[in-house]
């Protein structure tokens, strides 16, 4: 197995221009050494990543079987039992779930990235006294644990009669949001000033500097933010589970949790249906992460350079 | 707003204004200083989203959560000041101890081997000559799958009798432990569970590596350097400002976990009993005292020392990489 790998990794070789060789080892000749090398490389990738995705593989192969044989581990399914995505289907109201995700989590990712741009463009672009500290305020909230306004918040949204709804879950996007201001601040300042001077000579407002150049401008890291805001929107537990009550307004992560109570552990032990339910749960935000990969890996990246 | 520059022209000579002192505007650029009252303005403008959520949302909530912490409040009867006694409490609280034992540990498990484990497969990405790209995807993709999804998936794959973790482990002649069921281990499960999404942080990491100037390492190559002194000597430093801060960013969060766990060990009363405490996460008990027996004010003094927890270990941890990290030209 070993070997084989090695070879085919080592046959495609020659047209990759490779580091300089490195100093012959005794017993073993330069060529050996690098396939070996190159061998074992290529092998702990295919290794690591075979053990990332194959709970994934794992997953879908559950869901598709028979009570009885959720937990034999066996890679095809057999019998095969489509029928459990109906029975899900039948006990869960997943469409209505689906559909209160996708609202709930358009309407926060457009917010935060409206507000988060027009506070990011702010920053960037106007000079003023208290910028710095002002700057440095928004990047500690950051720290803050979510925990210390948890309490409070809940009785903002209890006073104002909200607190059963799913405005709780998107309002406070409206204000901006910490990390995606630093992002999108970043962003800003790569672009050359002059072209904002230049407009402001023609007689350009500010609020037109930044909807017609700023934003255009801003477009792939304006997309970093929508993509990261829809992922975290779609994933939350914790805000549905402290403000939603009636399941008609559950998002897909709260109805979820609802479903592995009812049929998984403590349950009716009915695993293939909690399965089945989470193959739909994850099954848009593959999607989304395969039609916004480049964002997602670029957004990523762009936090640890911030940091170093 | 705070503009130095008194000598902004009143608002109604707005388009005047504008292209009369454009021209000084010019040589000052990005660097400049404040530009009269106008600019000032339209500031503050742009950053009243940020300061009005900042108000309500944020300071405004913690001075309350800091009020709250001293009271006794239920939601149904008004706070009752209460003095320390909340805090009090909090020393002489069984499983407030038990919740913090539990997150220390996980968090000690977790963050390390987290580490170590994506900065090798960081390594290794590196290393390839093709196909970078597709692996990379192939790594960050667990990081997409919502918390509940991942509780649900590995409740199963760690199933003591049947899961597929401890089928794996019998072909090599081990009999796997009880991950759900057995007190002692149900936090290495949660850990092992953990590391299926170190993808996110490995992607950080493979970014900071090809950061790191070729010709650095050719230099060391020519001087003789050996792999191992290369990376340790040349690679470790230029990215020790990323280890750090992946360091901070995972502590924090690994202190705050709850969704995963739970989804797996608590919400129905089956469930909660069935684990006892050894899966009971500091966020778990905060968010239990909060909202399931409403005791928001017990709540609140647990959201605080949770916040003075995480103060003092990230102080410490910046103490320490003022010694240790290198950044470069600073």
């Amino acid at each position: 197995m070993a070997t084989s790998v090695g070879g085919s990794a080592g046959a495609t070789a020659p047209a990759v221009p490779v580091h300089r060789n490195p100093p012959s080892r005794p017993g073993m000749s330069q060529r050996q050494h690098q396939l070996l090398t190159r061998g074992l490389w290529s092998l702990s990738i295919l290794g690591a990543c075979l053990l990332l995705l194959y709970p994934f593989v794992w997953l879908v192969s559950a869901s598709l079987k028979p009570r009885s044989q959720v937990f034999d581990n066996s890679l095809v399914p057999n019998p095969f039992a489509p029928e459990n995505y109906v029975t899900v289907w039948k006990a869960a109201p997943l469409v209505t779930w689906m559909v209160n995700s996708v609202v709930v989590g358009l309407v926060a990712a457009i917010a935060v990235t409206v507000s988060s741009a027009v506070v990011a463009f702010g920053f960037a672009y106007f000079r003023f006294r208290w910028r710095g500290p002002m700057f440095a305020l928004v990047l500690g909230t950051m720290m803050l644990p979510g925990a210390v306004t948890m309490v409070p918040t809940y009785l903002i949204w209890d006073r104002l009669g909200l607190a059963s709804t799913q405005v709780p879950l998107w309002a406070g996007n409206l204000f901006g949001s910490a990390f995606y201001i630093f992002l999108l601040r970043q962003f800003f300042l790569t672009l050359p000033r002059d072209l904002f001077e230049a407009a402001l000579i023609d007689g350009a407002s500010y609020p037109r500097l930044f909807r017609s150049i700023a934003l255009p401008l801003a477009k792939p890291a304006l997309v970093i933010v929508f993509v990261f805001e829809l992922r975290a929107s779609w994933t939350d537990l914790v805000k549905p589970l402290i403000y939603l009550r009636d399941p008609a307004l559950y998002t897909i992560p709260r109805g979820l949790k609802a479903v592995i109570d009812q049929f998984g552990k403590g349950g009716e032990s009915q695993w293939e249906i909690v399965l089945a339910a989470s193959v739909l749960t994850t099954l848009p935000m593959i999607v989304l992460f395969f039609l916004g990969q480049r964002h997602f890996v670029e957004g990523i990246a762009t936090t640890g350079r911030g940091g170093a | 707003m705070t503009a130095p520059a008194a000598s902004g022209p009143p608002p109604t000579s707005v388009p005047v204004a504008t292209s009369a002192r454009a021209g000084s505007r010019r040589a000052r650029g990005w660097g400049g200083a404040g530009r009269g009252q106008r600019e000032g303005r339209w500031a503050l403008a742009f950053l009243s989203p940020w300061v009005i959520g900042f108000v309500v949302f944020t300071a405004g909530p913690m001075v309350a959560s800091l009020v709250l912490s001293f009271t006794d409040y239920d939601l149904v009867n008004s706070p009752r000041l209460v003095g320390t006694q909340n805090y009090r409490d909090l020393v002489s609280d069984p499983r407030l101890l038990t919740s913090m034992r539990n997150t220390v540990i996980y968090t000690v498990l977790h963050v390390p081997l987290a580490m170590l484990l994506a900065l090798g497969l960081a390594l290794v990405l590196n290393r390839l000559a093709r196909g970078q790209g597709f692996f990379r995807t192939l790594v960050y993709l667990p990081v997409m799958t919502p918390p509940v999804a991942i509780g649900a998936m590995f409740l199963l794959l760690l199933n003591g009798r049947s899961g597929l973790v401890n089928e794996v482990l019998s072909w090599v002649g081990i009999t796997g432990p009880a991950w759900t069921t057995d007190p002692a281990w149900i936090k290495p499960g949660l850990v092992l569970m953990s590391l299926w999404t170190i993808g996110g942080t490995a992607v950080i990491y493979l970014a900071a590596l090809k950061d790191v100037p070729v010709q650095l390492h050719e230099a060391a190559t020519l001087d003789g350097a050996n792999a191992w002194q290369r990376f340790r000597n040349v690679t470790l430093p230029m990215i020790s400002g990323t280890i750090y801060f992946t360091l901070i960013v995972n502590t924090i969060a690994s202190l705050q976990t709850f969704s995963e766990v739970y989804t797996m060990y608590f919400g129905n009363a089956a469930t909660a009993s069935s684990s006892g405490d050894a899966a009971l996460m500091y966020a778990v008990y905060l968010f239990q005292q909060a909202f399931q027996f409403l005791h928001m004010g017990y709540a609140s003094a647990m959201a605080w020392l949770l916040f003075l927890i995480i103060l003092l270990i990230t102080v410490v941890q910046v103490r320490v990489a003022r010694r240790r990290v290198y950044y470069e030209g600073g």
